[in-house]
């Protein structure tokens, strides 16, 4: 009973049409039918936040999503948030300068958040930044530098925008 | 884990959900999918047929209609937080909703799919335990309304039918300058509360307190819509000594045990957690002006 739709939907500014296993998760669409292996899949059952693209600019666990459930819309994945292939996003930028990341697995999910959340709010506290990651699990670094890094980036952002910092 | 095969099926209307309801035998419906979607993964359950509610736009609205907030069952999480009519109107939605797992989790969940899986510690259950929603449902006999004091007909098990859905809920609204809070206990943000507290608190001009409610989450398999408390608030003045009572009033419920908290510390956090939230809704009422708003 392997049941199949055609879907049309943008990832990373790419348009895709595909034929998706209804059964099929976002994450796993990304991942086997795209090649899009950027998108991480730690707990596959929304614990871990690995997983989280933004779809219309909001973030999701694309482990709770089915692939047919994002036909038509837009979605953003880690390898979509830099503006060009030269250049990182102000959130890679400050995640490197801070060391806010060793092993990189949990990463893709943190930034993709974090790109909804400075969008959202762009001066966010330490304690706005810290609930807007906590459905995110780092198991290496202590979340500290992430913090650090985070603030740096909205620092950046903000100045790039033109507005006051 | 992948979920298992089944056929999928993405009505417009609630007719349509109905009639696909009728048709297939052993089908879910796929609201946020934020518990619905773990569960498939892990095949815990196995339906036949999966009936995604995302494209029935009907059911997602957010309005006001006199002193009640009418919300569409599949109006988003995050809508609800972000809402100023539900900060203004229902406050105590507004910070339970905070709870409410996390910001990825709350951009997707819905207000009915978390009603209608009826976890225990979840806080929109205990919100419309508190507020005595009201819970419309549509199915193949028509359309009927419940009040949620009867919506739970046992764990995670609401008193629907398997071939109807909810299509709204309505929340009467407190006056404004009521006294309200939502406290939990949580191993971490975001995790389920072994214990939760939801209180609505309204006084006279005298200082009596002349309405409150109460309800407690995660502590027994259903959420305890607390009258014992609010008989023992109701007509006296609030303060220190009557909170206490009334959180030895809910250490008496009959709890749960599970791999997270032996039932006696679940009753030990219902008494502690209910004289915090009396006193936080206490200072809160005391404090907002009659006719002032809650911004």
């Amino acid at each position: 009973m392997s049941e199949t739709r055609s879907i049309s939907l943008k990832v990373d500014g790419k348009s895709f049409d595909a034929d998706v296993e209804t059964r099929f998760t976002l994450a796993d669409f990304l991942r086997q039918q795209l090649g899009l292996t950027g998108t991480h899949l730690g707990c596959e059952h929304g614990v871990c936040g690995a997983c989280t693209v933004l779809m219309d600019g909001r973030s999701v666990r694309s482990c709770l999503m089915l692939a047919v459930q994002a036909d038509g819309h837009d979605i953003t994945t880690i390898a979509g948030i830099a503006p060009n292939s030269d250049e990182l996003h102000p959130l890679q930028q400050a995640f490197r300068n801070h060391h806010a990341l060793q092993c990189g697995y949990c990463t893709p999910g943190i930034l993709t958040t974090l790109v909804e959340l400075l969008g959202d709010n762009p001066d966010p506290s330490d304690d706005e930044i810290r609930n807007a990651i906590s459905g995110n699990l780092c198991r290496c670094t202590g979340y500290q530098p992430i913090i650090t890094a985070t603030q740096e980036a909205a620092r950046k952002m903000r100045e790039l925008r033109g507005g006051a910092s | 884990m992948k979920p298992p095969a089944f056929h999928y099926h993405d009505p417009r209307t609630v007719s349509d959900v109905v009639a696909l309801l009728a048709e297939c035998e052993n089908a879910k419906l796929l609201a946020g999918g934020q518990s619905l979607m773990p569960m498939l993964n892990m095949r815990y359950v196995l339906p036949d047929d999966v009936i995604d509610l995302n494209k029935v736009d009907a059911l997602s609205f957010l309005r006001k209609a006199g002193g009640v907030l009418e919300v569409g069952a599949m109006t988003r999480q995050r809508e609800l937080e972000y809402s100023d009519s539900v900060a203004r109107s229902c406050p105590l939605m507004r910070e339970a909703i905070l709870n409410v797992g996390h910001r990825q989790t709350r951009n997707r969940g819905t207000l009915a799919g978390s009603l209608c899986h009826l976890d225990p510690s979840a806080e929109l259950v205990s919100v419309a335990t508190a507020m005595g929603a009201i819970v419309h449902v549509a199915g193949p006999k028509g359309e009927r309304k419940l009040d949620f004091a009867d919506f739970p007909f046992g764990y995670m098990m609401p008193s629907i039918e398997a071939d109807e859905l909810v299509t709204q809920v309505d929340f009467p609204c407190w006056p404004a300058g009521h006294g309200f809070s939502f406290v939990e206990f949580a191993r971490r943000h975001g995790d389920f509360a072994i214990a939760s507290v939801a209180v609505l608190l309204e006084k006279d001009d005298g200082g009596t307190i002349k309405r409150a409610a109460l309800a407690l989450g995660g502590v027994a398999p259903v959420p305890v819509l607390m009258r014992e408390v609010e008989e023992i608030l109701v007509g006296q003045p609030a303060g220190e000594d009557l909170f206490r009572a009334a959180g030895e009033v809910c250490r008496k419920v009959e709890a749960v045990e599970d791999a997270n908290a032996p039932s006696a510390y679940r009753q030990h956090l219902a008494a502690v957690l209910c004289r915090r939230a009396l006193t936080i809704a206490d200072v809160r009422m005391s404090k907002i002006p009659k006719l002032g708003n809650h911004a």
